[in-house]
């Protein structure tokens, strides 16, 4: 029992990689840049909650629904900015480095803002979810009301995400930026705002992470952000770099394998055997479980 | 005799860390360097050799590697285990030069079997993985546990207890404590010694048949295949060498603290990240430009350390209001279109 | 004896025959001319020469070795060299550098002497340089030596591909569309630097081309490819009288 209890606590774990992924593997798939501060905005997402929830008043359910909400909204806002004030101005700079670094400037500065506001002091956070879950087998296996909420929003969110791509204008239009750019802009999509949307839809989604993976381990501090966004950059490489269900998989893989190595193995390696796991999965497969092969033609 | 240009550039390099060793020799002599700024000299040795070591993979070699520290980290530890072993049995000098060999071979080895499966990949692939090695090498160094007494070595991967030593065995590496009064071996002399080493080894490289192969592979692996350059071999020996350097920034950094542990702090992927800032600031591929910006980057916070809180958020602005001025396309032609292209030096 | 002896070479992608039975027949010396439409699979046949592709069938012949299974790098060093249809230079290095790694099969020190700048270092590196100068004077580049090859006109980028590709010593030079992109002039111009490659080096030389009238003004012999099959081959003047091969170019 205690076993399964471990897997389903797993699964939830790697629910909220899959969510990040998601994020992470959209935004690679269509801008083609690694956005180092995707982790961080799961951050900002959590003291978004942290701080209208502790004005509001708390444990309320419309309170709780209410910081959500905003969490979500405000940070798919910053994500918009970021793009629009960082990350646009160097599309198409020489070196695809130059993007990269100001990611990395991007992720020390929400850091460092969310320090002078809130300090280096860890809050706790107060779960999102007061449901105290299901007990099964007499309660001998005890399923936590997070770990259900966690796995089924991350299951909503994949068949959204596929529903839009596959079924919206804006989805398609997604798919040829991915594709090629300059082909796009020629069949009169337009390039700019199909990337913007992207950076709203993934930082919606890590900001919906923030508040699953702060309910779950609820300490929340300015770096609470950066561990899981890299866990989350190595499920979406895993699975295979821009494709959605490859996030999925990587992700959950990626949370399984770090609960069960933290139990039966050392707590103090699972975060290698996680990245080993990568290194193996990368040998075998180069470019992830579900990635496309892409030969350059001589 | 005929001075070529690049003989010109490399001898500028060397002089400009010459004139600033100097410098600093005569502002400490006089006493116009304070204990807090003496403190920041090793530092920044150390960043400005592991600095060249990552520019001569993402700038000569064109790989991303976002796990450079890790090499850092197997050097230090590698040599400080052998400076602890030999501390009362060698003496000073030869004790660091065998530690320093011993801390760049076991970098360079890894380098080598690290090289094998991350060479293969591309891109960012590359870049994830090798950003996982080097999480790997400080995980597993800070469960790891070597110590010996009359019965020879004893090792584990669980605790201290878990090694069974006699009541008068020593522990030399105590898992996440790590390493403990490592000799200081390592001032700033040797670090400027140091770099100058690796600058000569990177700049001479450069300008080397091996050198323009493994260029002629950043630039186009195809072309350089069809001109009979074996790619695999002129990758792998970039990678190592470039892992050895890295080391040599370890076995300094080991060799200058008291407590030597596998934190993130120095070994993790901040840190790597930290020294590619310094590289594409300085200049990808530019390798005089990697040592001052290692130092200037380096130094800035510190100087900042003034405005207390406000530090780091000052530089992470500078950082990003930096890439923008330097690579946007459109600011570079902005300039262009304003200033000419009077005052505006070309990157190499 | 003939230098290259290419039998039965045959390639497949997915379903696709992409080369299907293809023969070829070049004696030292020769000026020979691959040409047909496109999709044809004439740059195919130049990778499969190359080793960049592995034929279902076939085998390759250079100088009687059989050159059928060996890699890209092993086959420049058995002598063929090759340009591309998309020129790819080492656009970051300078002109004489370019060249230089053409060099660096033939002039030989260890890494370390590299290194170090020590032992045989210094002569090798003069050699290097004075035999890249030679090659660049007979390209006309020697006034560009220190430019980026990036910063190189069209025209002179393709130069710059044919003297790397001189550099590695070969006895077959493949060049895979060199008029593509050019004017008039520029063409000229590359016919001569073409001719002048061929008396200068006695080089043997098979060329892919769209380009008819270069075509017929300095090959000797051609293979008209069309669907991956040989279509006509042999004297240009009477493939290029051949109502197949005008049907095949003209439509119809």
């Amino acid at each position: 029992m205690s076993f399964l209890t471990y897997l389903i606590n797993g699964l939830s774990l790697g629910s909220i990689y899959a969510i990040i992924a998601l994020g992470y593997t959209m935004v690679y798939g269509i801008a083609k840049m690694l956005n180092f501060a995707h982790g961080d905005f799961i951050m900002v997402g959590c003291y978004i909650i942290f701080s209208v929830s502790g004005a509001i008043g708390g444990g309320s359910t419309m309170g709780v629904i209410l910081s959500v909400i905003l969490s979500v909204v405000l940070c798919s806002l910053l994500g918009i900015t970021t793009e629009f004030i960082a990350y646009r101005p160097l599309r198409g700079a020489a070196s695809p480095l130059a993007v990269l670094i100001t990611a990395i400037g991007v992720s020390y500065l929400l850091e460092n803002v969310a320090l002078l506001i809130f300090g280096a002091d860890v809050k706790s956070f107060s779960s999102v979810i007061t449901w105290q879950g299901l007990s099964f087998a007499d309660g001998q296996l005890r399923i936590q009301g997070v770990t259900i909420v966690t796995i089924v929003v991350s299951l909503v969110i994949l068949i959204c995400l596929q529903l839009f791509i596959n079924k919206t204008k804006q989805g398609q239009a997604m798919l040829a930026v991915a594709e090629d750019k300059g082909a796009a802009t020629l069949m009169g999509i337009n390039v700019n705002k199909t990337i913007m949307l992207t950076f709203a839809i993934g930082s919606a989604l890590a900001a919906v992470a923030g508040a699953l993976l702060c309910s779950a381990y609820p300490n929340l501090s300015p770096y609470v952000g950066a561990m899981p966004g890299i866990k989350a950059f190595v499920a979406a490489v895993l699975g295979g770099i821009g494709s959605i269900p490859g996030a999925m998989i990587g992700g959950l893989v990626l949370g399984i394998v770090e609960i069960l190595s933290k139990t039966y193995i050392s707590s103090q390696l699972s975060d290698a055997i996680v990245f080993g796991i990568l290194v193996i999965v990368l040998i075998v497969k180069p470019t992830g479980i579900l990635g496309k092969v892409i030969q350059e033609k001589v | 005799m005929r001075i070529d240009k690049k003989t010109k550039d490399n001898l500028i390099t060397y002089g400009i860390v010459v004139a600033a060793f100097l410098l600093i020799q005569v502002l400490a002599s006089t006493g116009h360097l304070s204990s807090h700024m003496k403190g920041l000299l090793v530092p920044m040795t150390y960043y400005a050799i592991i600095a060249v070591a990552l520019n001569l993979c993402v700038g000569i070699l064109g790989e991303l590697s976002i796990g450079h520290c890790g090499f850092m980290c197997i050097g230090a530890f590698t040599s400080a285990f052998f400076s602890k072993l030999t501390e009362e049995t060698l003496p000073g000098g030869l004790r660091f030069f065998l530690a320093f060999v011993i801390g760049i071979g076991f970098a360079a080895l890894f380098g080598f079997l690290i090289g094998i499966p991350v060479l293969r990949l591309k891109g960012d692939y590359l870049a994830i993985v090798t950003l996982a090695f080097g999480e790997i090498i400080k995980n597993v160094l800070n469960a790891f546990y070597i110590g010996y007494d009359s019965k020879g070595f004893h090792f584990s991967m669980k605790s201290q207890m878990d090694l069974g030593l006699e009541p008068d065995g020593d522990t030399v590496i105590n898992g996440a404590m790590g390493i403990m009064g490592t000799p200081h071996d390592a001032g700033f002399t040797v670090g400027i010694i140091v770099l100058l080493i690796s600058l000569m080894v990177v700049l001479n490289l450069i300008n080397s048949r091996d050198g323009r192969a493994i260029m002629a592979i950043r630039d186009n692996y195809i072309a350089a295949e069809a001109s009979g350059i074996n790619v695999t071999r002129y990758k792998m020996m970039a990678f190592t060498i470039s892992a050895a350097i890295a080391g040599a920034a370890g076995v300094i950094y080991s060799h200058n603290i008291t407590t030597l542990t596998a934190s993130s702090q120095y070994f993790g992927y901040n840190a790597s990240i930290m020294i590619l800032v310094y590289v594409v600031l300085g200049g990808i591929g530019n390798i005089r430009g990697s040592v001052i910006a290692a130092c200037i980057l380096y130094l800035l916070p510190e100087l900042l350390r003034g405005l207390n809180k406000y530090r780091m958020l000052i530089y992470s602005i500078v950082l990003i209001v930096m890439m923008i001025v330097n690579w946007s396309p459109k600011v570079i032609e902005w300039r262009k279109r304003t200033f000419g292209n009077l005052g505006i030096k070309k990157k190499i | 004896m003939a230098l290259l002896n290419v039998t039965n070479l045959s390639i497949s992608f997915g379903g696709l025959r992409a080369v299907d039975d293809f023969n070829m027949t070049i004696e030292k010396g020769e000026l020979y001319g691959l040409i047909g439409p496109n999709g044809a699979g004439k740059t195919t046949v130049f990778n499969l020469l190359t080793g960049v592709y592995k034929p279902n069938e076939g085998i390759i012949k250079l100088d009687d070795e059989d050159i059928t299974r060996k890699n890209t790098i092993e086959i420049n060093h058995a002598g063929i060299a090759r340009t591309f249809q998309n020129i790819r230079l080492f656009k970051q290095m300078s002109v004489i550098d370019n060249v230089k790694v053409g060099l660096s099969e033939r002039f030989k020190y260890s890494t370390l002497e590299g290194i170090l700048h020590v032992g045989r270092y210094r002569k090798v590196e003069k050699q290097m340089d004075d035999e890249a100068m030679r090659l660049l004077k007979v390209f006309d580049l020697d006034g560009e030596r220190e430019t980026l090859a990036s910063n190189l006109p069209y025209g002179k980028q393709r130069k710059l591909e044919i003297a790397r590709a001189m550099a590695t010593d070969p006895k077959l030079l493949l060049l895979d569309e060199p008029a593509a992109g050019m004017n008039p002039n520029e063409t000229k111009e590359l016919m001569e630097t073409i001719a002048l490659v061929r008396k200068e080096f006695d080089m043997t030389i098979l060329l892919i081309e769209h380009d008819m009238k270069l075509v017929s003004g300095i090959c000797e012999k051609l293979t008209v490819l069309n669907f991956g099959k040989v279509l006509c081959q042999g004297e240009t003047k009477e493939v290029l009288s051949n109502p197949e091969v005008i049907k095949a170019y003209l439509g119809g």
